[in-house]
């Protein structure tokens, strides 16, 4: 069903273009495409656009560009944006869930979430590498990506209390979610893997190689493999194959 | 060799601060930038700096400072921080040259949460992504992405010494009371029954003691949400107030996460947003209630104090600085809260 699209002003300095209050892949498409839309073409004034899961909050200056004349805008590109949007990638990024060569896991988590779920670890590494997640938005910490598509036996709630600062490069598993943690910090989710690519890396061109709409698929690999890939990412290649997402038909 | 600014002795929460590093909200980067972005360009303008450069902001917990290797010009802007130069009071926004061997000390005073320090030159410190802001949750910007510290040494390019006596800045709209903060209602003003708007509105709401650059929180009438509290996570703007399940607002300041799953029940304009970040700890506020055009009008006005050339004129010495401190506020007249 298509929902209605709402402008809220959060002050005179930020519009958000709201396309409904859910995660849903096809509301995200219409958040993607109009932040495509403007991108491409940026009205004079705005600063920058945000898009997350349902919304797109768009940044701008208002003594350059009003109110009435962004949201004019905004109404027009988001009736027929879809046709202007390039087809996202679909990103191989290898993960580890063994015990790296130091002896540590990678996947620190991992007996817990069986625990959880009542599945073999095994499973749960199996499960989480089957899937293909949609990037849907960054948030909460640098290069900290929110992913749809877990597989429902693998959705454990998140923590009561937060556990200590994940490794760098976690993947992460709670509240119906798989997320990428690059950056370590405290977190209410739980780390299942570690990726050795980098989605985030200030000093590499290609800071952020991954955008919000991209699709993520994992290859476990050993723990010789992963160390060997962490060489080759911490030098500042981005250790992913990357293709071509081809959108399945749907009605 | 470039002269530098040794900095002696910092609280908690001095940093670097440029005007803020934009563009990557969309990774899950914050701005951060200053707390109070009127103070912070105030002070870069008087110093002769573009209005967005490198410069300290110093927290209640204070800063000492000493210039190396040659004279440093300064501008320091603020309202209520006591500022010491060897030990003798000057005013709390004020231009001055420091030369090696004095020492410089700034300390919170009667008011004001956030002083700014600019340089008279260019700060020598590599940007990140485009940017010498500090986040110290994310570790980004200014020195190592952390604070400063005792024993830093900011190397100083493009050094000019500045006036020789100090200068108080004559900065009126500086002294900008917190009694009342102007928002705009939303973006999801929606998730309140009409009489929560009206008992965020009435307020009173105090300002709690476990502020920082990334939010303030208030105490006062606990709010209650027409849907429950759970949203699915947004955009978050600098100033938004979300209301979290316990029902007390935190407005979301200069070092907020760049998304967020509360309700924002509305957003403090531009303009107040310094105006709220000098409040102190106990202040006491409420919210008035504005319309796009209103806030837009208070910016461009707010804009409008920086456009002429920032006015100085001679520190008088007396030999009771607190009267001292007390007169300067009182040059230019008194501004009104509304704006």
């Amino acid at each position: 069903m298509e929902q209605t699209l709402r402008l809220l002003d959060a002050g005179e300095a930020a519009l958000v273009a709201e396309f409904g209050s859910t995660v849903d892949p096809a509301i995200n498409d219409r958040v993607l495409a109009l932040d495509a839309a403007l991108r491409a073409d940026p009205p004079e004034g705005v600063r920058e656009t945000v898009p997350t899961y349902r919304s797109l909050m768009i940044h701008y200056d208002p003594l350059v560009l009003s109110r009435e004349a962004l949201a004019g805008r905004v109404m027009a590109l988001a009736d027929g944006a879809n046709a202007s949007r390039a087809a996202p990638t679909l990103w191989t990024l290898p993960c580890c869930y063994a015990e790296t060569s130091d002896g540590e896991p990678c996947g620190e988590d991992v007996a817990a979430i069986a625990a959880l779920t009542g599945l073999s670890p095994e499973r749960v590494a199996a499960l989480h590498a089957g899937a293909t997640y949609r990037v849907y938005m960054y948030g909460f910490a640098p290069g900290f990506a929110y992913l749809g598509g877990l597989p429902k036996a693998l959705a454990v709630p998140r923590r009561a209390k937060p556990r200590p600062p994940h490794p760098a490069n976690a993947l992460l598993v709670g509240g119906g979610l798989a997320a990428v943690g690059t950056v370590p910090m405290p977190t209410g989710w739980y780390v299942i893997a570690r990726t050795p690519a980098r989605l985030y890396a200030p000093e590499r061109d290609e800071t952020f190689p991954v955008a919000a709409g991209d699709r993520i698929r994992f290859e476990p690999v050993d723990a010789a493999t992963y160390a060997a890939l962490e060489r080759r990412a911490a030098a500042g290649e981005v250790v992913a194959r990357r293709e071509s997402f081809a959108e399945e038909a749907t009605p | 060799m470039s002269p530098h600014l040794a900095i002696l002795a910092a609280g908690p929460s001095v940093t670097l601060q440029d005007a803020g590093r934009h563009g990557y909200l969309r990774y899950g980067i914050t701005a951060a930038g200053p707390m109070d972005p009127l103070a912070f360009a105030t002070a870069n303008l008087a110093a002769g700096n573009p209005e967005g450069a490198t410069a300290i902001e110093v927290s209640t917990g204070g800063i000492t400072v000493a210039a190396e290797g040659g004279p440093l010009g300064l501008v320091l802007a603020s309202t209520g921080f006591r500022v010491a130069l060897d030990g003798q009071a000057l005013p709390a926004s004020v231009a001055l040259t420091l030369e090696p061997g004095r020492t410089l000390a700034v300390r919170a005073g009667a008011g004001g949460a956030w002083c700014y320090i600019a340089v008279c030159g260019r700060v020598a410190v590599a940007p990140t992504l485009g940017s010498t802001a500090t986040h110290t949750r994310s570790g980004l910007g200014g020195l190592d992405g952390r604070a400063l510290a005792a024993g830093d040494r900011l190397a100083v390019e493009e050094a000019r010494a500045g006036a020789g006596d100090a200068q108080a800045l004559v900065a009126p709209w500086l002294d900008r009371p917190a009694e009342v903060i102007r928002v705009v209602l939303g973006p999801q003003d929606d998730a309140f029954a009409p009489d929560q708007i009206a008992a965020f509105l009435a307020g009173p709401w105090t300002v709690g003691g476990r502020g920082d650059r990334m939010a303030y929180f208030l105490d006062g009438p606990r709010l209650t949400h027409a849907r429950g509290h759970d949203i699915v996570s947004d955009g978050i703007a600098m100033g938004a107030i979300q209301v979290p399940g316990e029902g007390l607002p935190i407005v979301l300041m200069a070092d907020r996460q760049s998304t967020g799953g509360y309700p924002k029940i509305a957003t403090v304009i531009g303009p107040d947003l310094g105006r709220l970040a000098q409040a102190q700890a106990g202040a006491r506020l409420r919210f008035s209630a504005v319309s796009v055009a209103e806030a837009v009008a208070a910016r461009r006005a707010e804009a409008a104090c920086l456009v002429p050339d920032i006015q100085t004129e001679p520190v008088i010495r007396t030999a009771f600085p607190s009267e001292l401190l007390l007169g300067l506020n009182l040059v230019g007249g008194v501004i009104d809260a509304k704006g």
